[in-house]
């Protein structure tokens, strides 16, 4: 009893503020001057162009998710084999540029890339060409990168770090050497990490807007890009097409949501390590 | 009982978060809402010292933005800004207040070529802030060929080295100049002109931006760029900007705009508002606030006290030959729509 009290002020919180503007999503979307319709979503899934955006903003979403595995698996490896306060140390200082802004952080990557920013100055310097960083795709591969790995490493380091020695080294006493006791036993014992992580990355990576405008110059439009667009620019007459883009987008990630879930029930089952 | 501590707890957390957002009682605050870059601050506290009003400064990045703002139920702001045709469709839905010219008596400041414009014929609604035109922004080391036309921006030889505004009605504007027809066209057939135009011209643009065009611009990201003429102004500037920049308008003419000062209908402070336009108005605050901005004042008053690095400019002040050829926007209607679904192809693209 005592409990549910203390809960109140979060269920309301949440009504307020998760629920009820989902339900404003789903209302706009399927209504137009008050009465049901589903032009507004027709409209939004047969247009090619939004197809394409959408197709992007999975494409490099999955890109960066990928190179946030890459990148942060090891990290959070070495992390978990070094003593633990120089870990602690090391992983405060992954999550220290998270304390900025988003925004803040993604401008940041403006002035090093930019035609006369710091590292092309550097190339000047050791008189190699300049080169065109900012305004690429692959500068707006880098800022999503950038703004997710963190949550790519902490999930896997924090299960990495959990992870029961004695198994490690029951495996060495069974004879398995280094790489074998690595894929056949720390990968596996590994995956609900590894799940949570791509599911961190993944989500906010295909729902983010902001990061093409700055790092693309607003020439590789993301499906949150399209969104905002519709809001911002359109005004209230796009209320309705922009909520049934929202819409789809909320689908989708509910979609993947559920897919990661199995993924790491499996994953679970399998290696038996709980992350949370 | 623990319940009730629970229900107390939620409404003192309302309550603050009211209170936070109500603001203080007793002194008079006027919100402001404007673009990024567009006053010179300092008089906002000279503002508050002379009348005791505060005032609650915020921004904005482009017309549609702030329509939205000013369309939306719970509008809370008292003046803004908005250009030209912004203005045409805020009149037309009934959204701004009514100017009680005696409060404004500065309004006689304004030279009579920027009043009675077809946006708001008698200035019912409206003050003129700034002007200017929308011209070429270009690095003197790296284009030499006299600046003309806009076919510049669609010269290979500048590719992935020019910046468009990252803004609906001034790029697809730009592309209907270049094709010769008119910024304010409703045939179908243009826009669809217009947005090919754009669409093979997007390989050479190096990037869509705001405000961020005038610092790139100075520091020699880019060739070219399309700047309205106030940003051009500040980017030229010896001392804070690049003087290997220069500014052109191409001679078959362009768009001249006007920045204008106006109060929402939804103001519960009109008559405060309306001493801060007086205020704006005033020729010293007006010297002030454009050599602050380097956009061009309406204000004959302040005019007369600027020197001739303002006056004799061709960019602050361009010969009239020049702005006959120019193009003031006019709200499109629902139009808007057609060239909403080009800007998306162009962008999307």
């Amino acid at each position: 009893m005592k409990r549910t009290v203390f809960a109140y002020p979060y269920v309301v919180w949440m009504l307020i503020f998760i629920l009820a503007p989902m339900l404003m999503i789903a209302y706009y979307a399927f209504t137009s001057d008050g009465a049901f319709t589903l032009a507004n979503l027709a409209g939004a899934l047969t247009n090619e162009m939004y197809m394409q955006v959408l197709l992007r903003s999975v494409w490099i979403a999955l890109k960066a998710t990928v190179v946030c595995l890459l990148l942060g698996y090891p990290i959070a490896y070495l992390l978990s084999k070094m003593k633990r306060s120089t870990a602690s140390l090391l992983s405060v200082l992954f999550i220290v540029p998270m304390w900025m802004n988003f925004l803040l952080r993604t401008y940041a990557w403006q002035v090093l890339l930019s035609p006369s920013g710091i590292l092309n100055n550097l190339l000047k310097a050791v008189g190699l060409p300049a080169q065109q960083f900012l305004y690429t795709e692959s500068a707006v591969m880098l800022g999503t990168v950038y703004n997710f790995l963190p949550f790519m490493i902490l999930p896997i380091y924090t299960v990495l770090s959990k992870m029961d020695q004695s198994q490690i080294e029951a495996a060495h006493d069974l004879g398995a050497n280094g790489p074998t006791t690595f894929f056949k036993v720390v990968l596996p014992l590994s995956m609900p990490g590894v799940i949570s992580g791509i599911t961190m990355v993944f989500i906010p990576a295909i729902t983010t807007f902001a990061i093409s405008r700055l790092l693309g110059g607003g020439k590789f439009m993301l499906y949150g890009d399209l969104i905002e667009n519709q809001f911002i620019t359109l005004g209230m007459d796009a209320w309705g097409s922009g909520s049934a883009l929202s819409f789809i987008l909320l689908v989708l990630v509910l979609i993947s949501m559920a897919v990661m879930r199995r993924a790491e029930r499996e994953a679970g089952e399998e290696g038996g390590g709980k992350l949370w | 009982m623990k319940k009730k501590l629970a229900v107390f707890l939620v409404l003192v957390f309302a309550l603050s978060l009211c209170a936070a957002g109500c603001g203080n009682s007793g002194k008079v605050t006027i919100n402001v809402l404007n673009w990024g870059d567009y006053i010179d601050e300092d008089l906002l506290d000279q503002f508050t010292e002379e009348t005791g009003i505060e005032v609650n400064y915020q921004t904005m990045a482009t017309n549609e933005e702030m329509l939205v703002k000013l369309e939306a139920s719970d509008c809370i702001y008292d003046v803004c800004f908005p250009s030209d045709y912004v203005i045409e469709k805020l009149i037309e839905k009934d959204l701004l207040h009514e100017l009680n010219k005696e409060n404004i008596p500065n309004l006689a400041n304004i030279d009579e070529r920027f009043l009675d414009l077809s946006f708001d014929p008698e200035n019912k609604y409206s003050v003129p802030y700034m002007w200017g035109t929308v011209g070429i922004l270009y690095n003197t080391t790296m284009v030499d060929e006299p600046v003309t036309s806009w076919d510049i921006l669609w010269d290979e030889k500048y590719g992935q080295q020019i910046f468009m505004y990252d803004s609906i009605r001034d790029t697809i504007g730009v592309a209907l100049l270049k094709l010769g027809l008119s910024i304010n066209t409703r045939d179908e057939a243009d826009i669809k002109a217009a947005e090919t135009a754009l669409i093979e011209q997007k390989p050479l643009v190096l990037a869509y931006l705001g405000d961020n065009i005038k610092e790139s611009m100075i520091n020699g990201d880019g060739a070219l760029a399309v700047v309205y003429s106030g940003d051009a102004m500040w980017c030229i500037d010896p001392e804070e900007g690049n003087p290997d920049l220069d500014y052109a308008v191409p001679e078959s003419g362009s768009n001249l705009w006007f920045d204008n000062v106006i109060i929402p209908k939804s103001s519960q402070h009109t008559a405060e508002a309306e001493a801060f336009i007086n205020f704006l108005c005033d020729a010293e605050v007006a010297k002030a606030n454009t050599e602050y901005i380097g956009y061009s004042t309406p204000n004959k008053a302040a005019l007369a006290l600027l020197d001739e690095s303002y006056t004799e400019n061709p960019i602050y002040n361009p010969p009239q030959e020049l702005l006959d050829k120019c193009e003031i926007f006019h709200d499109l209607g629902d139009f808007i729509n057609v060239y909403n679904d080009a800007w998306n192809n162009i962008k999307g693209q």
